[in-house]
């Protein structure tokens, strides 16, 4: 029994990583429809800042993370301005694309930078609580606190701001928004500005869990977390918590009492049988499209 | 539009960065009478500490031998593979192209298996100073290695468990996608039953999942182990330390040689080693003259400890020097040549080097030599 509820913490643990990437992830599509392949690798470059703002710089734990928010918002909305803004009248194919270029930039740029040599890195908060035989790793406990509290303040900022207005009306109808006034533009910088800051308290978190830090490192945890965010239906913010955590849970008891190899293909397996059943995920809204 | 096509400059500028980044390596001295010794490893990429000491290790061997103004002169290229092997036989081609007589590399077991057969083929002497799979050499009369392999490296282990802790209840983490992991994993597995030691639990992890190591430990907690045997890289056995810390599990850490580097990782908590027990030839504590010479040399030129791979390239490359020596070799001979001398005079020398004291070659291509313990005590490593 106490193993079982081991096996369970650390699926929460890492459904958490997972929720806090697919919330910025699912946030963005939410609002300006478009897919952000190049989350993950901010979240890496979050990582990086962090981490050198604690190894070289000597800072605490906590303005090493302002630290990493301010650099991630300042490259969120510059990626937003070079790369997105211009292409705002293309197709959805085309900033797609763009993105996976993004991505690909950044860490080549990361490699240039940091170099390819893994870095070690030290969580921001080290320890673990022991409750019995069970023990619960207090970044895990950091990082779902964290989890809460962004769901709640960004599903309370989107439905009672004058802003997160601004933003439900971009993500229904962009021309309609401009007519009434609203400056989609800027709206749409704003978004890229926080889920950029979302992505920095992720990579703090991530990296603090699986204190591991490389130019790819944001990669596989963004494909995990899309994954969560499409799981728990994209687009809606609770779908991208409940999405993560779910996932985290099926991976790690797959792990635990089926087969540590098939891990992730069991995950994947999951995810196509809810999308067979719900094709708008978990707590998604199903919108018929007319051709 | 002026905007997007600076931006786009901008990028392209990157771009092209990045790949004059990727085609790094600096040409050796090209004295006409030096005979030409090629390089390869990993110096970029997750594996580039491996990489890096295996170059630092054979240019200091090559500086020395130089500066003694003999007959036999060398000159050194590294190339970088990223340790893969598909870049590794295009290194390979460049050098060759290059004009190299001889091959010092590659330094991970993939790439040297992809290159040993290239040069297989070719007819070119290759000797891998730290390619430890038994696939690389298997077959090939032409190719050696200067480290332990793999299945020598699991019997060794569980040998030594058997003598000094044979009633540890053993756990085993080890990387099922990589040849190396799953070799030394299968023969110490063996070994270990047939030596009646009890390992009561075993987890695997592949390169997507090698972050997350919390079900595995919890796994081995559960099962009363207290030994973890960690056939494994170095990245992934700092994460394994630093979860096993954090959920309060603390049992005896043996790894082999891909632990061998886990020190200089940057931003490792060295006091998490503490007490981490590994296999390896080499221990730049050791006390004889040859030992302090070169790790003085090598903490002057690079600023760190060399690691185990920087004394096997070292070691290789004074091999190829007492055989090309041995020969007679002339410096205009061609690779074909240069190679059936040294095939020659490799499995009939005995050589004394940093890793290891009366090496002897078998015509397999195995290298025959006595693997030691290590344990890490106050961030180095010190002999148990």
């Amino acid at each position: 029994m106490t193993e079982f509820l081991n096996y369970l913490i650390s699926g929460i643990s890492l459904g958490s990583v997972y929720a806090i990437i697919a919330l910025g992830y699912t946030m963005v599509y939410g609002i300006a429809k478009m897919l952000n392949f190049a989350h993950g690798d901010v979240i890496m470059v979050g990582g990086y800042v962090s981490f050198c703002a604690v190894f070289y710089l000597d800072l605490p734990g906590w303005l090493a993370t302002i630290l990493a928010i301010i650099v991630c918002t300042v490259l969120g909305v510059v990626i937003e301005g070079l790369a997105y803004k211009p292409l705002r009248q293309a197709g959805t194919l085309a900033v797609l694309i763009t993105a996976i270029g993004v991505s690909y930039f950044l860490q080549n740029a990361a490699q240039l930078i940091w170099g390819t040599s893994t870095k070690s890195y030290a969580s921001v908060m080290p320890g673990n609580l022991a409750l019995g035989g069970v023990t619960i790793p207090y970044i895990s406990i950091l990082t779902i606190a964290a989890c809460l509290i962004i769901m709640v303040v960004l599903t309370q900022f989107i439905n009672r701001s004058k802003l997160g207005k601004a933003m439900r009306a971009c993500s229904e109808d962009k021309g309609a928004a401009q007519l009434m006034g609203i400056h989609v533009n800027r709206t749409i910088s704003m978004t890229f500005a926080i889920g950029s800051a979302l992505a920095a308290i992720a990579g703090v978190l991530l990296c603090s869990s699986y204190t591991t830090l490389n130019p790819t490192t944001g990669s596989m945890p963004g494909i995990k977390a899309f994954t969560a965010a499409v799981f728990g239906g994209i687009g809606s913010i609770p779908g991208a918590f409940l999405g993560g955590i779910l996932l985290g849970v099926i991976e790690s008891m797959a792990k635990a009492y089926l087969s540590s190899a098939l891990a992730n293909s069991i995950v994947f397996a999951v995810l196509i049988i809810v999308l067979l059943v719900r094709p708008a995920g978990l707590l998604g809204k199903y919108v018929p499209e007319k051709v | 539009m002026k905007k997007r096509n600076v931006c786009a400059v901008a990028m392209a500028g990157a771009m092209c960065l990045s790949l004059l980044a990727g085609c790094g390596g600096e040409s050796g001295d090209t004295a006409d009478n030096a005979f030409k010794i090629g390089v390869i490893g990993p110096l970029t990429g997750d594996n580039a500490i491996y990489g890096n000491a295996v170059k630092y290790g054979a240019q200091i061997a090559v500086d020395e031998i130089n500066a003694l103004g003999g007959d036999i002169q060398l000159a050194l290229k590294s190339e970088d593979d990223v340790a893969a092997a598909d870049t590794s036989v295009n290194a390979y081609n460049t050098l060759k192209d290059w004009g190299m007589q001889v091959l010092v590399g590659p330094t991970t077991s993939g790439s040297s298996i992809a290159v040993a057969s290239e040069a297989n083929a070719d007819r070119m002497f290759m000797l891998t100073p730290s390619g430890s799979s038994a696939d690389i050499t298997e077959g090939k009369d032409n190719v050696f290695q200067v480290c332990f392999t793999d299945p020598n490296q699991g019997t060794a282990a569980a040998d030594y468990i058997s003598e000094n802790m044979p009633d540890s209840k053993i756990a085993i983490i080890y990387q099922n996608d990589i040849d190396y992991s799953q070799g030394i994993r299968n023969t110490f597995a063996a070994e270990a039953k047939e030596k009646g030691l009890e390992i009561v639990s075993e987890g695997t992890f592949t390169a997507d999942t090698a972050t997350d190591f919390s079900v595995q430990l919890t796994a081995a907690q559960a099962a009363g182990a207290d030994l973890l045997f960690l056939p494994i890289y170095y990245q992934e056995a700092s994460v394994i330390l630093n979860q096993a810390k954090t959920m309060g599990f603390a049992p005896t850490v043996f790894g082999v040689d891909g632990m061998d580097g886990i020190l200089t990782l940057p931003g490792f908590d060295t006091s998490l080693a503490e007490g981490v027990m590994l296999l390896t030839p080499f221990s730049a504590d050791a006390e004889d003259e040859k030992t302090q010479n070169f790790v003085s040399e090598y903490k002057e030129r690079y600023g760190e400890v060399p690691n185990q791979f920087a004394a096997d390239a070292y070691d290789a490359v004074y091999i190829v020097y007492e055989g090309l020596k041995a020969a007679g070799c002339t410096a205009d001979m061609s690779y074909e040549d240069i190679c059936e001398a040294l095939v020659g005079q490799i499995t009939t020398m005995t050589f004394d080097g940093l890793t290891g004291a009366d090496m002897t070659w078998t015509a397999t291509g195995e290298v025959s030599k006595a693997p030691m313990a290590v344990v890490i005590e106050n961030g180095t490593y010190v002999l148990p």
